[in-house]
């Protein structure tokens, strides 16, 4: 039961949202419907799961004093105080000027700026260091971003050849590649959603 | 003499890092505190949004899906400002959703701000849905009724309320949709709101994104692309020529940041010269 039950259900789900595409008829749109609200429904539990597994994980690490537990408690502290703010009676949460706003424009705009400001200076020294002309390809390579890079230097009448060599390079060989990948991906992905609505593919039930 | 040189050009391709990280930081500052003036080249992805959205009519209806963070807003929130304000100016109508759980603050930021200063109103002139998880999810549901994911706006106030939603069902009442995202958002608005629904979209992404969407340039699923904040700096060279924004009032925030990114550039540039240099002439040396 515990392997059948998760198997019909994945394989006549999957076959429907396959079928109803093919078939446009009122009752499979209300079907269709019918199941996207079960997918946010299932979605909101999901939610609730992880928001407890994340408590559990860092209550017993805090518990436990596992190097580096204090970062828990932060982790902690800022979980229940977000979501209180998020809950005082009285005043809309989402509204410019609430609590939970101040939180959110004052504390972590700010953060996560700076956090991802900081890739400025790693980009650089990682390109610093990658970007060396060991072998042909590498020397493509480093070539296309030079060019790609140099698109936002204005080099006076260069400006337009290299303008027309970045969008070749965009358009052309970069186009190509993406377009194989994507169709990678595409066949890939249906023949991973065929194996699992056939019973091939089954760790999605926890075991293989 | 063989030996000092070897050892220079082993120094110039093994540089400590903290001296590329000092460099950067130096250049940085150095640009922000005196900065010059940076052409901007408009590429035709950035025109083609900018006519589009200089062709609609007033009382017309663009939608923007916001689904970006602060750790993108450098490069993302000018032109989310730049469209805003071209289409407040023409008297467009704008319906906004955010389908990324750190984005809710990211729009309320633009609208409040741009609709202040072009005196528009919550559902008359906008209408900001809100939030939901699950994007595919979402715009699926918004292509049927965009009152089955979102029966109340982000305020709480019932859609069928509001008189801007009066006719609009989905997106067949949207004249386009240009969605500015910093993640996988953009590719279920591509796969679902234009495959599905055949929605007319355009994207605004990150500047490492931006190669990505080009296929679906030339394919036609998209019909125009804001790449990052050089992008946003077009856009807004687009707009300050319309007469939309103003560099007095401060309004060209890609356009103003340009320049660092310029130096930036240039910089990462010449390290990656020197390192190379370092490591051929090593190898004769050798």
């Amino acid at each position: 039961m515990r392997r059948v039950m998760p198997f019909t259900i994945v394989t006549v789900t999957g076959l429907f949202m396959l079928v109803q595409y093919f078939i446009p008829r009122e009752e499979f749109e209300w079907l269709y419907e019918w199941t996207l609200d079960w997918i946010i429904v299932i979605g909101c539990f999901a939610m609730l799961l992880g928001l407890w597994s994340m408590t559990y994980v860092s209550v017993s690490k805090v518990r436990r004093k596992i190097p580096g537990w204090g970062y828990n408690v932060i982790t902690l502290a800022g979980l229940f105080f977000v979501l209180i703010v998020g809950f005082v009676p009285g005043q809309a949460s989402l509204v410019r000027g609430s609590a939970f706003m101040h939180l959110f424009e004052y504390i972590y705009i700010p953060v996560q700026a700076s956090m991802f400001s900081l890739l400025a200076f790693y980009i650089a020294s990682a390109a610093y260091r990658a970007f060396r002309a060991r072998t042909i390809l590498a020397t493509i390579l480093l070539v296309s971003a030079i060019i790609i890079m140099l698109r936002l230097v204005p080099l006076g009448p260069l400006s337009a050849v290299n303008q027309w060599l970045a969008n070749f390079i965009l358009t052309v060989p970069n186009m190509a590649a993406k377009r194989a990948f994507w169709i990678g991906v595409g066949l890939g992905a249906t023949a991973t959603a065929l194996k699992i609505m056939l019973g091939i593919e089954r760790t999605y039930m926890g075991r293989d | 003499m063989d030996n000092g040189k070897s050892n220079l050009y082993d120094w110039m391709m093994n540089l400590d890092r903290r001296w590329v990280y000092l460099v950067i930081g130096v250049v940085v500052t150095l640009t922000a505190i005196a900065p010059f003036k940076v052409p901007v080249y408009v590429t035709p992805e950035v025109r083609n949004i900018y006519n589009f959205v200089e062709s609609m009519e007033p009382g017309e209806v663009l939608m923007i899906g916001v689904d970006y963070a602060p750790e993108a807003m450098a490069e993302l929130h000018p032109m989310n400002y730049a469209i805003t304000r071209q289409c407040f100016a023409k008297g467009i109508k704008l319906l906004l959703c955010c389908l990324h759980q750190n984005g809710p603050g990211m729009v309320e930021q633009v609208i409040a701000q741009v609709s202040k200063e072009y005196d528009k109103v919550n559902g008359v002139d906008y209408v900001y849905l809100g939030y939901k998880p699950y994007p595919a999810i979402t715009i699926l549901a918004m292509g049927q009724n965009f009152r089955i994911p979102f029966p109340e706006d982000y305020y709480g106030t019932s859609l069928d309320s509001l008189p801007m939603m009066r006719n609009i069902v989905n997106f067949d009442n949207v004249q386009a949709i240009i969605n500015i995202s910093a993640g996988s958002a953009t590719e279920y608005w591509i796969n679902y709101a234009n495959g599905r629904y055949n929605a007319k979209l355009a994207i605004g992404v990150t500047g490492v994104m931006t190669s990505d969407y080009y296929p679906f340039l030339q394919s036609g699923q998209i019909f125009g692309i804001i790449g990052g904040m050089k992008g946003a700096a077009e856009y807004e060279d687009l707009a300050e020529k319309g007469g939309y924004i103003s560099r007095k009032k401060d309004q060209l925030t890609a356009f103003k940041s340009m320049p660092i990114q310029t130096t930036t550039h240039i910089v990462v540039i010449l390290f990656i010269v020197l390192g190379n240099v370092g490591y051929f002439m090593s190898k004769k040396v050798k």
